[in-house]
């Protein structure tokens, strides 16, 4: 059962990955990127995770996504006229991806090794554990992102006024 | 087949090089926000992956994090675009290379 | 800390004080900075008496300075050299403050000078009570600086600011060797304090002969020895109670005093002492045979005391360091007793320096006769002034070590005694040779005291009643005394003959009788820096120019700017200002470093 929604999600989230950056219209690579992230979040549901999988749903699916939807509207961005792709582009992005893709193989090789305690299930009352961790150990560092989040507000304040000198 | 560490890691691989390609690729730079969103996701992949193998929460209290600054930076981000396509009625990266000399 | 030791540090605060509340306040009240000033001076003078009778006693050391090896103290020592050194400079000192007040008169900048003479006090001070080297050098340069700021006080006079420079640098020459000495005796004892005991550190080492002589390029410096000596006569621009103060009695003495504080390095060398009595024996000789052929009477008095001060360093050099000091005290007395007169005359004779124009002021000037009369005879050692005690001292000591010095020491006297008869009789006697000289009066009361008092101490210094001699130490107790007998009937004897021949030879002349080239030119000490050193600075300043240029400026400036802007022609190609190309390039590097780390591991 398990094994079938990994893979499940996983396959979703690769192919709506793909749909993000094949699709030429805006609006439908948004709506492909919304069903990666739930795809996501349905991963870290399946890792015990289940805060962060409502955060993911909340904070991503919800507030940001609907955030580049409305400013794709707001733009009228129409599908892209000419071309999406040219030789030389496809040939650096392979390029790079390939030379990553051998990083992170011999990235996983180095870590997998390093990693003995494969599978270990991990505390039922996680997102208790999780909110203490939260509040106790990382207080400091909630706080400061707390004061980014209004320092960016701001910011997207004064961006967005009209007579931007 | 019992799924592992290695199977996350390898799809939050996968994810982060479709990222990286839609970035090199796309021109709309709403599309390559979206794909840096892609990456952003695919390091929360990993993350909270190792978290769950290492039994160690501090990579769930990252990643939370991760997802708050995202957020505010997608805001920012969005708002110059807009800014941006005020000045240059243009989203594509081509046209704007103020800073090419 | 008790009362008694911050009395003692009252010594230093007070000219500090007064030097910073004129300058800062009283620039327009110059009647009220001469009271400040005076008063302060006056305040050092009262606590030195205090000092020197031992009721007050030294303070407390502050650390300064603290760092890793390294500890610099602020202290004061009150041995018997600080003792004595600190009346001479404080009342000398004292009496040259009042007399400025009258000589000074209406100069505009009166306040300026004031605040800068009590500077001068503050720094003199400063060196006499030193218990280290680098206190004594931050006094020393402090000393230097206020020397220049008063030889160059009339710096509207083109003359007065070149002197100025002239001995600002020849003195940085000398203390800059002295700095080395410092930074060598640091090296050997890890200490920075005057403390004989320092001196087991370097017994016998083969460079403490460098050390000795480094140390003592300081003292060649400020106290105006051969070859460092032309700028003594050039600072004469400078007021003449300045003169007094700084280029007779004290400052120039520094140099002589740190030479006896620093004795228990330099007697660790035998050849650094032969080096020191031989190049004040040469400068005692040089300056005298100078001074026998100028005709500016503050030039003549100025090489007296390069000849004087030669003098001292010449007793150092034999060992004889409170001969030395003895002579410095008495030498403090009657030289600042001989400006000051000379200051009374040029006041009056309004600033008519040549001794041609002079003659007949005796019945003008009846006080500042006298007591020029006293000061002449105590610099020419006529028996019974205090001048011919210590020298007669220096000429023993001298004699027992090295038999050449003495006689050249010997000569020295005598040419001094014929010089200042020379000087004293066509300043005084005879007829008026100008029209200024005959319209003479005598000086103001403010100008007269001073002179009284210092004439009283330029007579009585030398006997043992006064008892400077006994305060330093006692000299010569090895001596025998028909050994001693000898030598004071040679002096006087050559000393006599001086005063004869001079007295003989310029009654009532008009003008000069003989003119020996070398000695009228200063032994040609000016030209020959100038072919020499000027010459070398200018080929030495081409070099520099020419690699300024070439090298460095088209070199190195303008070749490094050429170079990066054909590399930012070439990098510009790489700035596209596309974005994903800046993505592209940074996501491959990233992905090589990652690779690149992972197979190396």
């Amino acid at each position: 059962m398990e094994n079938f929604f990994f893979w499940t999600f996983v396959l979703t989230m690769i192919g709506s990955g793909i749909g993000v950056i094949a699709n030429k219209n805006p609006v439908a690579s948004a709506m492909n990127l919304v069903l990666m992230i739930i795809s996501i979040a349905g991963l870290f549901v399946l890792l015990g995770a289940y805060f962060l999988a409502a955060v993911q749903v909340l904070v991503y699916a919800g507030a940001v996504m609907v955030l580049f939807l409305f400013i794709i509207m707001l733009l009228d961005l129409k599908a892209e006229q000419q071309a999406n792709f040219r030789m030389l582009g496809i040939i650096g992005g392979l390029l790079t991806v390939l030379l990553l893709g051998i990083g992170f193989f011999l990235a996983g090789k180095n870590i997998t090794s390093l990693v003995g305690k494969m599978g270990i299930v991990i505390q039922n009352n996680s997102i208790k554990a999780l909110g203490e961790l939260l509040f106790g150990n990382y207080a400091l560092a909630f706080e400061a992102v707390g004061v980014l989040l209004l320092i960016s507000m701001i910011g997207v304040i004064i961006l967005s006024k009209k007579d931007l000198d | 087949m019992q799924i592992g560490l290695t199977h996350y890691l390898t799809a939050s691989g996968i994810l982060f090089a479709i990222g990286l390609a839609g970035i090199i690729l796309r021109r709309d730079m709403i599309i390559i926000y979206m794909c840096l969103e892609i990456m952003l996701n695919a390091a929360n992949l990993a993350l909270v992956a190792f978290s769950r193998y290492n039994s160690n929460l501090s990579g769930q209290v990252l990643v939370f994090f991760v997802i708050t600054v995202a957020a505010a930076e997608v805001a920012v981000g969005l708002a110059l675009i807009v800014a941006l396509f005020r000045v240059k009625h243009s989203t594509k990266a081509e046209d704007i290379t103020l800073l090419k000399f | 800390m008790n009362t008694s030791s911050l009395l003692a540090w009252v010594l230093l605060l007070a000219p500090l004080l007064s030097a910073f509340m004129i300058w800062a306040f009283l620039k327009p009240f110059p009647f009220l900075s001469q009271i400040v000033s005076v008063g302060a001076c006056a305040i050092s003078f009262l606590i030195a008496i205090g000092v020197a009778l031992g009721s007050i006693h030294e303070p407390v050391t502050i650390n300064w300075i603290d760092i890793g090896g390294l500890t610099v103290q602020l202290g004061m020592v009150f041995d018997s050299l600080s003792k004595v050194m600190l009346l001479v400079v404080t009342g000398v000192g004292l009496m040259i403050h009042i007399y400025s007040m009258g000589y000074m008169g209406e100069d505009p900048g009166r306040s300026r000078f004031f605040a800068e003479l009590s500077l001068f006090m503050l720094s003199m001070l400063g060196i006499v009570v030193a218990t280290n080297f680098i206190m004594m050098y931050l006094f020393w340069e402090l000393v230097g600086v206020s020397s220049y700021l008063l030889i160059g006080f009339w710096f509207e006079k083109p003359s007065a600011a070149n002197a100025a420079t002239k001995a600002f640098l020849a003195n940085r020459i000398g203390d800059f060797g002295f700095l080395l000495g410092i930074i060598m005796f640091w090296t050997f004892t890890g200490s920075l304090m005057f403390d004989p005991s320092l001196s087991s550190y370097f017994k016998g080492h083969p460079l403490v002969t460098i050390m000795a002589l480094l140390l003592f390029c300081g003292c060649v410096g400020k106290s105006a020895q051969i070859p460092l000596h032309v700028w003594l006569p050039d600072a004469m621009e400078g007021p003449t109670p300045v003169s007094a103060l700084i280029h007779a009695a004290t400052m120039v003495a520094a140099g002589v005093y740190m030479l006896c504080r620093i004795f228990f390095v330099l007697e660790q060398s035998e050849q650094a002492l032969e080096v020191i009595a031989w190049t004040g024996g040469i400068t005692a000789l040089v300056a005298a045979l100078t001074a026998t052929q100028q005709d500016d009477i503050k030039r003549i008095l100025a090489y007296s005391t390069m000849s004087q001060l030669g003098y001292m360093v010449m007793a150092v050099g034999s060992s004889a360091t409170i001969a030395a000091m003895f002579h410095l005290c008495t030498h403090a007395f009657f030289k600042a007793l001989l400006f000051l007169g000379a200051g009374s005359i040029l006041h009056v004779l309004h600033h008519e320096q040549d001794i041609w124009k002079m003659g007949g002021l005796w019945k003008k000037m009846p006080l500042t006769f006298l007591t020029f009369f006293i000061g002449t005879c105590a610099l020419a050692g006529v028996p019974g002034f205090s001048g011919f005690y210590s020298k007669d001292t220096i000429l023993e000591m001298v004699g027992e070590k090295n038999k050449m010095l003495f006689w050249l020491g010997l000569f020295t006297a005598g040419l001094t005694a014929f010089y200042m008869t020379r000087l004293f009789v066509l300043t005084f006697m005879g007829a008026p040779k100008s029209e200024v000289a005959e319209h003479a009066h005598e000086s103001p009361f403010v100008m007269g005291l001073p002179m009284v008092v210092l004439s009283f101490f330029a007579l009585v210094g030398g006997y043992s009643v006064v008892g400077i001699e006994k305060a330093l130490g006692t000299t010569h107790e090895a001596m025998s005394q028909a050994a001693k007998l000898n030598v004071m009937i040679l002096s006087v004897l050559v000393g006599l003959t001086g005063v004869g021949i001079g007295a003989f030879a310029y009654w009532n002349k008009q003008k000069e009788i003989v003119i020996f080239p070398l000695f009228k030119n200063k032994f040609y000490f000016d030209e020959l820096y100038e072919l020499t050193l000027l010459k070398l600075q200018q080929l030495l300043a081409g070099v520099f120019a020419w690699l300024d240029e070439w090298i460095i400026g088209f070199g190195i400036v303008r070749g490094s700017a050429f170079l990066v802007s054909v590399g930012g022609e070439l990098l510009r190609v790489f700035q596209t200002g596309n974005i994903r190309s800046y993505a592209f390039i940074f996501g491959a590097g990233a992905a090589a470093i990652l690779v690149f780390f992972l197979i190396s591991s």
